[in-house]
């Protein structure tokens, strides 16, 4: 930022206009960006750029599969609290057997999605922005440009894809692992059988409630795969401009997740 | 077909800009079939930027670019992808893919452009690895390469489609004088043996002094002499005799412009 730039009111003015128009202008080149993908693995094919099957499968492997621990691991735990929190809470109106329902609504309609798309976001997130940042600093997307590979179709669209598919089975997975974490503390705070926990919840749940969570979570793996591609392509220079986009992409990924969900919810409680 | 007459490379009043300022003044270039071609310049003369303009990487503000024939400023993505497969590039650092081993680097262009089964691929990559003498090495990645080593696996998958075209990059830099004399060798002999255009981009003398059929000096983006190793020798430009000399420049300092450069955006 320029000194001068918060001397007088006018300035203010001028750099709030000029972050509107730079925000303006990423928006655009995300969105291009994602109907590119979206071009080359429909066309690609016909058009001597052809999106690998392979190359869908290993990144499948690596945003999914390998996220799998650790989306366990962290839905578990939010199932648990949500079960300690809901326990505690519904305990005053002496209604705390009704914290069951509460579960698994809160988990299938907001907290698998969410927990799941935070930590792929972070995951992958970072890992897209680092490899694009620096292929772009080694030259190696020029390389791909005078082999005749379009880095779009190399790069960002099997990685849109295999995170489009990946990511609602996390999400169906972080369903289970969340319920099962709230079950286990009510068998140990409440006595309550894991079968009487499983069957009062799937008598609750609809189909909407788990496919709203479903829905949010191929939106989020859209904003994960783009912002990673769109950070990781503007990098200029050197090591220094990966690492600042790379903590860009993260940070940028987690909000608009937070953001998108808040718009999804609203969207389907209605 | 390209017929044997046809330059190579046929640049025409190439006007390029980075922002408002202007790298190249309508520089008109053209190489000959089979001619090793250097571009010479210190930095800043605007040599990356040509080459750029070569590969197709960046679009000019004018002029045309042609490569074997066809203007790449106005064929269609068909036609430029089609056109790829005749060029190999080696770029400075080698730029070669880091995610996979040095095989595997090779024969991405194979599996690119054409419908070759796998063993004849590998088959392909070996015999170019074989002629940059890296037989034994495809497993490696490239991490695990020496700057030497380097350049010349980036060297076996520029040539791993027989290109007509092939562009270097700063083929000496970071190489020390025995790997770099022997990378000169290589380019010679593959010249030699396959009877494609070259152009090589450099600063070093030495180097293209070597391998060059002509050279093109360029400095602050105008050329300023085109012609053979003695031509450029035998020259009494003074910035072309500075450059051989390797004296610094000595441009005129203009009073106004120097204060003028101290206190902009001060006011």
């Amino acid at each position: 930022m320029q000194p001068s730039l918060v001397r007088t009111p006018l300035a203010a003015v001028e750099w709030v206009g000029r972050q509107t128009a730079k925000f303006g202008n990423e928006v655009g080149y995300a969105s291009a960006l994602l109907f590119e993908s979206l071009y080359w693995l429909l066309l690609g094919h016909w058009r001597n750029q052809p999106v690998r099957v392979s190359a869908i499968f290993t990144e499948a492997v690596e945003v999914g599969v390998r996220a799998i621990p650790i989306v366990c691991i962290a839905c578990f735990a939010t199932g648990t609290m949500l079960a300690m929190q809901g326990i505690h809470t519904l305990r005053q109106f002496g209604a705390d057997s009704q914290v069951v329902v509460g579960i698994a609504y809160s988990v299938s309609r907001e907290f698998a999605p969410l927990i799941t798309g935070i930590f792929v976001a972070g995951r992958s997130g970072s890992a897209v922005a680092a490899r694009i940042g620096t292929m772009t600093v080694s030259q190696e997307i020029d390389a791909l440009l005078v082999i005749g590979v379009n880095p779009v179709r190399y790069l960002v669209a099997p990685l849109l894809i295999a995170l489009m598919f990946t990511m609602p089975c996390l999400t169906v997975l972080a369903n289970l692992v969340a319920m099962l974490g709230g079950a286990l503390y009510c068998l140990a705070a409440l006595g309550m059988p894991l079968e009487v926990f499983f069957d009062r919840s799937f008598a609750a749940l609809t189909t909407g409630d788990v496919l709203g969570g479903i829905y949010k979570s191929i939106a989020f793996a859209m904003l994960i795969a783009i912002i990673g591609a769109v950070n990781g392509f503007q990098v200029k220079s050197g090591a220094e401009g990966v690492g600042r986009a790379t903590t860009r992409s993260v940070v940028l990924c987690i909000v608009s997740i937070i953001l998108a969900d808040m718009l999804f919810t609203g969207f389907l409680s209605r | 077909m390209v017929l044997p007459e046809t330059p190579a490379i046929e640049i025409s009043k190439l006007v390029s800009h980075y922002g408002d300022r202007k790298i190249l003044h309508e520089i008109d270039m053209t190489v000959a079939q089979g001619e090793i071609m250097v571009i010479m310049g210190g930095s800043g003369s605007g040599k990356s930027t040509l080459l750029r303009h070569l590969l197709g990487l960046n679009r000019p503000t004018s002029g045309s670019v042609k490569l074997l024939g066809q203007d790449i400023t106005r064929i269609s993505a068909q036609e430029m992808f089609a056109l790829r497969r005749q060029m190999g590039v080696s770029f400075q650092g080698g730029a070669l893919f880091n995610s996979m081993s040095v095989a595997e680097n090779v024969a991405l262009p194979l599996r690119e452009h054409t419908e070759l089964d796998e063993n004849t691929i590998q088959i392909m990559a070996r015999m170019k690895l074989e002629v940059v003498n890296l037989n034994g090495f495809e497993d490696l990645m490239p991490g695990e390469l020496s700057g030497g080593m380097l350049k010349r696996a980036a060297l076996a998958r520029a040539i791993a489609l027989d290109p007509r075209l092939l562009f270097f990059d700063e083929p000496s830099a970071g190489l020390d004088p025995v790997a770099s004399v022997e990378l000169d060798e290589l380019i010679l002999n593959l010249q030699e043996a396959m009877g494609m255009s070259i152009v090589v981009v450099t600063h070093e003398l030495e180097s293209a002094f070597k391998i060059a059929d002509r050279i093109t000096v360029l400095d602050q983006g105008h050329i300023l002499l085109t012609g053979s190793v003695e031509e450029v020798r035998g020259s009494d430009h003074p910035r072309i005799v500075s450059l051989l000399q390797r004296q610094p420049r000595h441009d005129e300092v203009d009073g106004d412009a120097y204060l003028q450069r101290l206190t902009r955006e001060l006011a």
